[in-house]
């Protein structure tokens, strides 16, 4: 009996360790770099920087890998003490990793994410000395006076670009899109996909679909992978995603058919395998590290503003990649992307973000 | 050739849930309930990125597996030997493989939910009919694992209604004391079927993370370990039953995944089809289902 109940309690010990490890681990990275960085700066106070990723998390090869470049770059360059801290799987506790970093001390939090406007807005207020980075999302009614301040991207003029050099590089004259959650965020990247495909090339016939409707729809490849194959069965013979960790499915389902893919927010032809680089035409980059790591400086010096930032073609705040790999891809039409990328900073081309403003920019390409 | 696509792809998402939904039969039919499985399909997908990234598919397989069968025997010691509610332990389980996944992807890959690229086993064209053009999509770049999968379902079917092994299995998840009044030993028994469950569901997760994405991705699995439980039940738990729920889990997916936008019906009831019909499948349409007599109960030898 005795050893019956010993077993039972380890059992029951065994399942609180799995519980507390599958909430939110700090990063080893600060404990690293503490004995270097102490030896710089002594006796300063070190600014303490946190961030919170997005469902998918560090390692999506995208968009949160993308946020915690720019958080290291500043680390390095700064000298701050930072933490980057994971939700769980579903992102439930995202309010909780905000408050807990804000009452540890942090000066400045990042939530990587839309889903943590609100979040954002709430703790904001309970912590009024705190300053928050609030990515991709827009928390109503705030000045420069805020603790808040948004940093938004214009996708849907980074996507055009892409979406431009997709329908010039169509062989099939098809090309397609894949989303991961359906919300108007990523709507942005798709209309503004579409808009540039068929502004490229009028007759060009596009597909797009979504893996759900909702935060998972950006952890599932398997999904991802059949609706690319569907789209490429179809004779789509470029993809383009806007679905986080899901985008690697599509990636891998394009290469294994010898079709071209976009890739999204990080360069992806940088962390694809030897086999994928040379299908990847490109990749829509979302500079969300420029945007967290100018979000630190401006605060290290004393000019952090709340309200509203937002990033377009214009400062490169979104942008298509160009590297060793894809050379080849896009070189010959690269003058013509430059040629729309001007167009659109000067205002000539106005790239639609939603369905309404897709259809009456259709209407004036006729 | 749409047609044959559509069915390709639905037997592409059947895989995972017929895999585990065979895992599932041999379980309760054992007379262990174990919900567990969606957590030991987690594990699966999980270790097979470790194996295949160090070691090949091969092992990519076998950690799997392996990986499956460990949580699965901690259910059983938990269920069969201390008698512990099947549902209570199939839970805790769940959460166990989803923490140490995400533990154990931190330390061994250093980032928190996805591994690194991993290649799965070559895939194989059916020789003969892969030259008809109409049955191209489902003959041509299959997955060993998939014809595995599809081999294991005559396979345990002799194993279940014809061999003394599968009589005893029955007999177990039936009635427990006549069984132990004849000499079977419930225990070993009902701790085989729990652990030929986790293999199973272990390699489901690695069908998922080898040869369907190449990559492990935290929370790939979706769910298919409940949805391959649901397939059991309406399978009526016997493998060829499971068969054709799973295909039809997988079917309703695949056309949740063609039917686009711009149809009548709304893109989020399009999305919910896979859904829906679990539920609608469990709550009514079985009606002539038979469960094993003793699954979920726990056998106590002193009480019977």
């Amino acid at each position: 009996m005795k050893i019956r109940k010993l077993l039972a309690l380890s059992l029951v010990v065994l399942l609180v360790v799995g519980l507390m490890t599958g909430c939110g681990q700090k990063a080893q990275e600060p404990e690293e770099s503490t004995p270097e960085s102490q030896q710089q700066e002594p006796e300063e106070k070190r600014i303490k920087v946190g961030l919170v990723y997005d469902i998918g998390g560090r390692g999506d090869l995208s968009f949160n890998d993308s946020a915690y470049a720019g958080l290291k770059q500043a680390e390095q360059d700064f000298g701050l003490e930072v933490t980057d801290l994971e939700p769980s799987g579903g992102g439930e506790d995202r309010e909780q990793l905000l408050r807990l970093l804000a009452e540890d001390g942090y000066d400045l939090i990042f939530g990587v994410g839309f889903m943590f406007t609100d979040h954002i807005a709430k703790v904001a207020e309970e912590f009024p000395d705190v300053k928050f980075g609030l990515i991709d999302g827009a928390v109503e009614d705030i000045d420069s006076s805020s603790n808040i301040s948004c940093l938004l991207f214009k996708e849907h003029e980074g996507s055009f670009l892409v979406g431009a050099a997709a329908a010039l590089r169509s062989e099939s004259g098809k090309v397609g899109f894949i989303g991961g959650m359906k919300s108007p965020l990523i709507e942005r990247f798709e209309y503004g996909y579409l808009a540039g495909a068929k502004y490229a090339n009028p007759n060009i016939e596009t597909f797009s679909d979504y893996v759900g409707t909702t935060g998972d729809a950006f952890k599932d490849p398997v999904k991802a992978k059949e609706l690319a194959l569907k789209q490429i069965k179809a004779g789509a013979d470029v993809l383009y995603h806007a679905s986080g960790a899901s985008g690697i499915g599509m990636i891998e389902a394009a290469t294994a058919n010898e079709k071209l893919s976009i890739g999204v927010d990080s360069d992806q032809s940088l962390t694809a395998t030897d086999e994928q680089k040379p299908f990847i035409l490109t990749s829509m980059m979302k500079r969300v590290d420029n945007s967290v790591y100018e979000t630190i400086k401006n605060f290290v010096e004393d000019k952090f503003e709340g309200g509203y930032r937002v990033f377009g073609l214009n400062d490169d705040g979104v942008g298509y990649a160009e590297n060793e790999f894809n050379k080849d891809l896009i070189s010959d039409i690269q003058p013509k992307l430059e040629e729309l990328k001007d167009k659109v900073i000067k205002g000539e081309i106005e790239v639609p973000a939603d369905k309404n403003e897709y259809e009456e920019f259709l209407k004036t390409l006729k | 050739m749409l047609v044959a696509e559509l069915f390709a792809s639905s037997l592409r998402m059947a895989v995972p849930i017929l895999l585990t939904a065979i895992g599932a039969v041999y379980t309760e039919r054992s007379g262990i309930v174990n919900i567990g499985l969606e957590g030991m399909m987690i594990v699966g997908s999980f270790w097979a990125s470790v194996g295949a990234y160090f070691y090949g598919p091969i092992m990519g397989l076998i950690y799997a597996m392996m990986a499956g069968a460990f949580l699965a025997l901690i259910h059983s010691v938990a269920t069969v030997t201390f008698r512990v509610n099947q549902v209570v332990s199939g839970v805790a389980l769940n959460i166990l493989a989803y923490g140490s996944s995400r533990f154990l992807s931190l330390i061994i890959f250093n980032k928190a939910t996805t591994s690194h690229h991993v290649s799965g086993f070559k895939t194989v064209d059916i020789p003969g009919l892969s030259e008809i053009a109409f049955l191209q999509p489902l003959m041509t770049d299959i997955s060993p694992i998939l014809i595995m999968a599809l081999i294991l379902v005559p396979v345990s079917k002799y194993i279940i209604d014809k061999t003394v092994f599968g009589l005893r299995l029955r007999s177990v998840g039936e009635n427990p004391l006549a069984a132990d009044t004849l000499g079977i030993n419930v225990f070993a028994m009902r701790y085989a079927g729990v652990i030929i469950s986790g293999m199973l569901a272990g390699a489901a997760g690695a069908y998922l993370t080898m040869e369907h994405t190449g990559m492990y991705v935290e929370g790939m699995t979706q769910g298919k370990g409940y949805i391959a439980m649901a397939a059991m039940i309406f399978g009526n738990w016997t493998p060829t039953g499971t068969l054709w729920a799973s295909l039809l889990f997988g079917f309703a997916e695949a056309l949740s995944l063609r039917a686009g936008e711009g149809s009548i019906i709304p893109y989020q009831f399009i999305k919910m089809i896979p859904y829906v019909l679990t539920l609608a499948v469990l709550t009514g349409i079985v009606k002539k289902s038979t469960p094993p007599a003793a699954s979920g109960v726990p056998y106590d030898r002193s009480t019977g």
